[in-house]
């Protein structure tokens, strides 16, 4: 607009901002413009606590699945590398011989690292805890034992061994522990899809409070949305304007939950430590392992973080766009 | 600029508020809007500011039918449109300067590109003192220019003002006219939507007046 001759010295009217004119011009306001949609205006600290909460259990969950995968995983991997054949004492047949026979048919097996025949001592010491000690195993039909260690990657072929055994040692029975494999496979698969809904259960929680709070907002600022409107901005500006705020707040709120969690790991990490070599110490390590998520249990957080500020913008922007439509 | 060609609007199923209107507005012209109160001036105003869509008849803005624009096809002509609410409706958080540069806010400019600018329309309206004041300390007078300067710093080519002088005494209402006409005088057209018979006295324009929901146009 052209405005080289102001208006306010025009004819003999009264100026009431004539002498207010002669005044030195200020420079314009705030170098760092003002939030169009004020800060103030949106419930910011419940929704932030909220997300921050969410977060830190979404965190948990992650870590606890983690840690029971990562455990379940390293049992499977003991217990897959380890069989054991088991020769019963049968009237008519000499176990001892037996035994040395079902040895040798194994350490020709290849994939088969070491095969240990566990002494009649030894088999006494396994049955100790149930009948005592001081016992004459000859008096017993006690199963002897053969620990057979496997080589890594290179699994016997056990439908052979077995067959073999079956022929040459009918008493000897092997046990590959699949079962215990596949029941453990089982519960890490069940911990996993648990902590998948949980999560998801979570994200929808997180988006309810968003869609809630942006509703609580957008009323609050009725009057500015309608002066935007009014001044030409589009939809797609105005929610711009509290997608903004709503991505800072889940970026701070997850920010908090998130480091929280991970410094509860790392007490519980280090707590660990500490505990180790006590009765209760490797109890706990012999059922979660050593407490640790890992590096990339500590990523899988920090995407949490970055996940919760994004659903929360992305939240926020759905129900400014929806309310939006209702305003004209 | 903008055709009205037997334009109607009831709210709900309530009777006709607007019967019949046809009239245009022609561009760089100027005119009053008047008629007693409940004539339904604001509602043609809001008609006319796309806020409000016509039970029936076409209106022709810029050359488009307001009928079949998208609501930011609307956003986007509203732009060529300044208005003056009655209420101001400045945002109280911003300072004068941020209001009235809110509509280059919008249009997503640089800041550094309409700072002078922003800062001569202020000093031209007298406000050039107030440029950090918050619109809760600006008197009615303050308030009603930075109205204005808010409403044509994004230069539309059609101004509207509703009851621009209803909260200002004679002598402000006076300085506002003048203001208006100048206005017009850089090629925006005016429409103010007022009941002070003693204003429109001062300026010899185009007269439109409601009656019982009916326009009737003095040239």
């Amino acid at each position: 607009m052209s405005t080289s001759e102001p208006l306010d010295g025009t004819e003999n009217l009264a100026e009431p901002w004539d002498e207010l004119e002669a005044r030195p011009l200020r420079s314009p306001g705030p170098q760092v413009a003002t939030a169009i949609v004020p800060r103030s205006s949106i419930s910011g600290r419940s929704l932030t606590a909220v997300v921050a909460i969410m977060t830190f259990l979404a965190a948990l969950t992650a870590g606890a699945v983690m840690m029971v995968v990562s455990a379940a995983s390293d049992w499977r991997s003991d217990v897959s590398r380890e069989v054991t054949i088991q020769v019963r004492p049968v009237s008519g047949r000499d176990l001892e011989a037996d035994v040395r026979k079902a040895a040798d048919i194994t350490r020709a097996v290849s994939g088969v690292a070491d095969v240990r025949v566990y002494t009649k001592e030894e088999s006494a010491r396994l049955v100790e805890p149930w009948l005592g000690n001081g016992l004459a195993l000859d008096e017993l039909p006690i199963p002897r034992m053969i620990v057979v260690k496997l080589w890594n990657g290179a699994p016997p072929d056990f439908a052979a061994l077995r067959q073999t055994l079956a022929a040459q040692v009918p008493s000897a029975s092997l046990d590959d522990h699949r079962r215990w494999i596949d029941r453990m496979r089982t519960m890490a698969g069940t911990a996993v899809a648990g902590g998948v809904a949980i999560l998801l259960m979570v994200l929808l929680v997180t988006i309810l409070s968003v869609t809630f709070a942006t509703r609580g907002a957008m009323a609050t600022n009725r009057p500015i949305v309608e002066v935007l409107h009014y001044v030409g901005a589009t939809d797609g500006f105005v929610a711009r304007q509290f997608q903004r705020h709503f991505l800072k707040l889940g970026f701070k709120g997850g920010l908090i939950g998130g480091i929280v969690a991970i410094v509860l790991f790392g007490v519980l990490q280090a707590m660990n430590s500490w505990l180790a070599g006590t009765a209760g110490g490797d109890e706990a390590e012999a059922l979660f392992g050593t407490f640790s998520i890992g590096f990339s249990g500590y990523m899988a957080i920090l995407g949490q973080i970055v996940l919760m500020a994004v659903v929360t913008a992305l939240a926020s922007r759905q129900t400014v766009r929806s309310t939006l439509k209702t305003i004209d | 600029m903008i055709l009205f060609e037997n334009v109607g609007l009831r709210y709900g199923i309530g009777p006709e508020v607007l019967r019949d209107l046809n009239f245009r507005i022609d561009g760089n012209s100027f005119q009053f809007l008047t008629g007693p109160s409940g004539a339904g001036k604001t509602s043609l105003l809001r008609l006319l500011f796309l806020s409000l869509r016509p039970t029936r008849g076409l209106i022709t803005m810029f050359d488009h039918d307001a009928a079949t624009l998208s609501k930011d096809g609307r956003a986007t002509l509203r732009r060529r449109i300044g208005i003056v609410f009655q209420d101001f409706r400045l945002l109280d958080h911003m300072t004068t300067y941020e209001n009235v540069a809110l509509p280059l806010r919008v249009l997503g400019k640089d800041e550094g590109s309409y700072r002078a600018e922003v800062v001569e329309l202020l000093e031209w309206v007298g406000l050039g003192h107030r440029i950090d004041a918050l619109p809760p300390i600006l008197s009615g007078g303050e308030k009603q220019r930075a109205a204005i300067a808010r409403a044509v710093i994004a230069r539309p080519q059609l101004l509207l003002a509703d009851e621009p002088t209803g909260n200002v005494d004679p002598n402000l209402g006076q300085r506002l006219l003048r203001l208006f006409i100048e206005l017009n005088k850089t090629g925006t057209a005016i429409l103010i939507a007022t009941h002070d018979i003693a204003l429109m006295d001062e300026y010899d324009a185009r007269r439109l007046v409601l009656h019982e929901g009916r326009l009737h146009v003095y040239e």
